[in-house]
């Protein structure tokens, strides 16, 4: 009686288990077949998100047209905090649950995240120059997200500077998880201080204050952005396991053999 | 509409250079995200043959031997 129990409590579970993902010789395939669907996404979102941004939002009353940059510098901003965010979270779960996909995932979005700062600090720079006649200030939004970018790179830098791939995750999740108090400064900066940049235009806590196609046009680039970084930190981190577990027979048969794409019987 | 001519479009209203230098800087780090990826990808792959090649041929030496 007893022997029967045992021996079902140790029978694999036929259903869904998030731990089956957990070892990188199951999550590539999967990764892999997530990779197109996040392509064809970014894409179809981006050109709806332009083609209302340019063609069917009205021009802005007092800023022109200037104010067409929130289109990329609004999701930009966002996908620089929730990267970070994720990042972060990666991390930890490394460092408590000793995993090494954990630290693959933190290792693969750091590059994608560190874009969209700069990139929101680039086209911060070109609307603040016709709108406030300045392409930078030292105020509390703007230095808080230069500070996130440096983070970004710190990250990095340190990562790349270790040799031993254990050592260099540990010391970089501390910058991560430490530097991670300040995606809450970025984000209420605006309402703390008093700054040049303007409140939120969008919060989960209020009605939107914009147009309603301006608004669209922004969720929809939003989306695509979100897209487009799933995607290539699936790509980075497929790129990672192989660079880490090169001598693992798993990559061996994956890199020599037909099923690299996980389309076949993988 | 928006615009009256493609000349109206890419003036935006006087603010073409903002306008233009944020999405096509954007456009081209991206671009230059995407064609790092799959260097670095092709890159791994390639190690990998190379090592498994190259393991090969060490066993068919000490084989041979």
């Amino acid at each position: 009686m007893s022997e029967t129990q045992s021996s079902v409590a140790r029978a694999p579970s036929p259903g869904f288990s998030f731990f089956h993902y957990a070892s990188p010789q199951t999550f590539f395939p999967l990764a892999g077949k997530l990779l197109w669907p996040c392509w064809i996404a970014a894409a179809l979102l981006t050109l709806a998100g332009l083609y209302i941004g340019f063609f069917v939002a009205p021009t802005d009353a007092t800023q022109g047209d200037s104010y067409r940059i929130i289109f990329i510098h609004v999701p930009a901003a966002w996908m620089s905090m929730v990267v970070y965010l994720a990042m972060a979270f990666w991390c930890a779960v490394g460092l408590v649950f000793n995993t090494r996909l954990s630290f693959m995932m933190a290792t693969a979005l750091a590059p994608t995240g560190a874009i969209w700062a700069f990139v929101a600090l680039w086209t911060g720079a070109l609307w603040g120059k016709p709108t406030w006649g300045t392409y930078w200030v030292w105020d509390a939004r703007l230095t808080s997200e230069l500070i996130l970018f440096f983070l970004y790179c710190g990250y990095m830098a340190l990562q790349a500077a270790i040799d031993d791939p254990r050592r260099a995750d540990r010391a970089g999740a501390l910058i991560a998880i430490v530097g991670a108090v300040n995606v809450p400064i970025i984000y209420f900066s605006v309402k703390w201080w008093n700054t040049l940049h303007q409140g939120a235009s969008v919060s989960l806590t209020a009605a939107p204050t914009m147009a309603t196609t301006m608004l669209t046009g922004m969720l929809m680039m939003a989306l695509a952005a979100w897209a487009y970084t799933i995607g290539a930190a699936l790509v980075r981190v497929r790129a990672i396991m192989i660079e880490r577990e090169r001598s693992a027979d798993w990559v061996r048969k994956l890199v020599t053999g037909a099923d690299f794409n996980g389309d076949s019987k993988a | 509409m928006n615009w009256e001519s493609a000349s109206h479009f890419w003036a935006m209203g006087g603010y073409g250079f903002f306008v233009w230098a944020s999405y096509g800087v954007t456009g081209a780090v991206i671009a230059f995200e995407l064609i790092a990826l799959s260097r670095r990808m092709k890159r791994a792959r390639a190690q990998v043959k190379r090592d498994a090649t190259l393991d090969r041929i060490e066993a068919e030496k000490r084989g041979g031997a």
